[in-house]
């Protein structure tokens, strides 16, 4: 998939507290929890993004809770797809498993300012700043969870194995 | 040779062995979710198409976080967990009345034993490895999955081994421990990571300050946490269990990410300042910080040997006049323990307000909000921004110690200082 959008930067250690409040976990609707994405940092971030726009980010993005409402928030914000130094291991698995791209690139993290235009081609993992005209290449995802994500994330894969017989 | 953590993975994979970054398939013991997460994770469920879950005896349900509901859509979530608990004949669905903190009940009732493979849609699910077990949080769909399926994908983690020697100093207990080495690591010191942690000042813990270590493994970004079984975990084990469990330790000769040695007498009482777990400082470096509430509970620091500390310090004594301090024990049977011990006697004469078992304050759902500018010291795990409330409100991090000390001074403080 390619994306094209304007970057949203943040910095490290950007938290699910953040991302999404806990007050709001009382419902998964993608649009609900959108209203309030990163609220304790940016209120009303969802109303200044453009469909595509992509959040850029130091390292640990995501860290804290299991909550998957927070990818949810992401995607429902109209988020493409998040780009961070690194990202915190559940957050990781959770973006995976419902289909919200995400790369790993700390190089490219670096030469990207908050409201350049970004263009990401996720299968071959190859960011460009369109503001600068850079490009990097990030590590491409393992297979198995470039299958996951063909079966439109985990759920879809599993119900692929259950009809496989292979569980 | 390999680590107590890669040993359990390889049994439950079915392999003789594993290495760290190895992708592998496991079948898992114990599949947790909560009020918050179950619902997330049944929707999906339902989706994959199967007649029911995998074993009804190893799915848990616990509604603790906004349970006894806090408003009309939490009863809703709830209400959704207990239906599906209902038709698909999950056995270990715990009611208010009889719930716990998920992380302080499984162990209690003996639902997770030594050697155990377990995952939980919450990110304090690593709690169990203070048994020997390997556990850790994920997220809905990997529990839906689960459910169906009973196995998982794992990617093989790499450890760091904590090594702690020495005797500790006064009233230092397991919270202590965790957050002076996250201090020391950062909040993504162990990302990824197997923390295993060992020294004569670990086997020399409770199992609950075990508990409390483990708990917090995921503030430092770790992927488990894990105490290798001892004498105390065995008699801790002893009739409560109707499972025959397996040890595992780590050889000689595994291999370590890193390996960290610490001396107990370095170690003072800690607390983290906002907004992260790893802002800490010790007791004599905190100065002089007014706070508007007190909370002593949650799956780190609610259990009874929590309690029995903060009911020493507090006996006789009066909370601050212009001070909330909310006493939450983790389960009905700490409670129930708590009372006949004239425990809860102790915290009602103080001046606090005892609740009921729920995760409430912790993560900011109800039951002690905190308003802009308010400051609470609590016993919890977190204190990014906005966890116990408003955004502008403050969390400092601490052991039962300095919580029930800071009760009675309106300010953060220490027993020794009372
Ligand atoms: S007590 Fe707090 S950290 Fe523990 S499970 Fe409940 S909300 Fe999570």
């Amino acid at each position: 998939m390619i994306f094209n959008g304007r970057s949203h930067k943040f910095g490290r250690d950007i938290d699910t507290d953040i991302i999404i409040p806990a007050t709001y976990l009382v419902t998964f609707d993608p649009k609900e929890l959108a209203k309030h994405c990163m609220e304790p940092l940016a209120p009303n971030f969802a109303d200044n993004i453009e469909k595509g726009d992509i959040i850029v980010a130091e390292e640990n993005f995501g860290c804290g809770s299991s909550r998957e409402h927070a990818p949810i928030a992401i995607k429902g914000a109209g988020i493409s797809c998040v780009l961070a130094k690194s990202f915190a291991r559940i957050f990781y698995r959770n973006a995976i498993n419902t289909a919200l791209p995400i790369l790993e690139c700390a190089e490219a993290v670096d030469g990207i300012s908050d409201g350049d235009d970004v263009r990401i081609d996720t299968e071959k993992g190859k960011i460009e700043n369109l503001s600068t005209g850079i490009t990097w290449q990030a590590k491409p995802f393992p297979s198995f969870i470039m299958e996951i994500i063909n079966e439109d994330g985990l759920i879809g894969y599993t119900k692929k194995r259950v009809e496989n017989r292979d569980v | 040779m390999m680590t107590i953590t890669e040993k359990i993975i390889a049994a439950h994979a079915g392999l003789d062995k594993v290495s760290p970054g190895e992708l592998v398939m496991v079948d898992i013991d114990l599949a947790l979710a909560n009020d918050i997460t179950a619902p997330g994770a049944i929707k999906e469920f339902e989706k994959i198409g199967v007649e029911g879950v995998f074993d009804k005896k190893k799915v848990v349900l616990v509604p603790d976080h906004f349970a006894p509901n806090r408003d009309v859509d939490s009863a809703e979530q709830c209400k959704y967990v207990r239906e599906f608990a209902r038709d698909r004949e999950v056995e270990n669905y715990f009611e208010v009345g009889q719930m716990g903190i998920e992380h302080v009940l499984l162990p209690e009732k003996g639902l997770v034993i030594p050697g155990d493979l377990v995952i939980g849609a919450d990110s304090h699910t690593c709690t169990y490895g203070a048994l020997g077990a390997f556990s850790t949080g994920m997220g809905s769909t990997d529990l839906a999955a689960a459910f169906a399926t009973g196995d998982t994908w794992l990617k093989v983690p790499q450890s760091i081994k904590f090594n702690i020697d020495g005797k500790r100093k006064e009233w230092v207990s397991g919270k202590d421990i965790i957050l002076y080495i996250i201090g020391k690591i950062g909040v993504d010191g162990a990302l990824y990571k197997a923390m295993e942690f060992t020294g004569d000042t670990i086997e020399g813990l409770s199992m609950d300050s075990r508990f409390s270590i483990c708990n917090m493994a995921i503030e430092a970004g770790g992927k488990n946490g894990i105490i290798a079984v001892d004498d105390r975990t065995r008699e801790y084990e002893d009739g409560r269990i109707d499972r025959a469990y397996v040890e595992y330790y780590s050889d000689p000769d595994a291999e370590y990410a890193d390996v960290h040695n610490y001396k107990a007498e370095d170690i003072e009482l800690q607390v983290a300042f906002p907004h992260l777990p790893s802002n800490t400082k010790g007791i004599s470096e905190v100065g002089n910080i007014p706070i508007d509430q007190v909370v002593i509970g949650s799956c780190t620091n609610g259990r009874i040997e929590d309690l029995r500390e903060a009911a020493k310090i507090l006996d006789g004594k009066k909370v601050e006049k212009n001070l909330r301090v909310i006493v939450i024990p983790a389960t009905q049977k700490i409670y129930q323990q708590a009372m006949s011990e004239g425990i809860i006697d102790i915290f009602i004469e103080a001046g606090t307000a005892v609740s009921t078992p729920t995760c409430g304050p912790c993560l900011g759902g109800h039951m002690g909000i905190l308003a802009a500018k308010e400051r609470c010291v609590a016993t919890t795990n977190r204190n990014f921004r906005g966890r116990m409330g408003h955004t502008d409100s403050e969390v400092y991090l601490s052991g039962p110690a300095v919580a029930a000390a800071s009760a009675i001074t309106g300010k953060i403080t220490g027993p020794a200082d009372l």
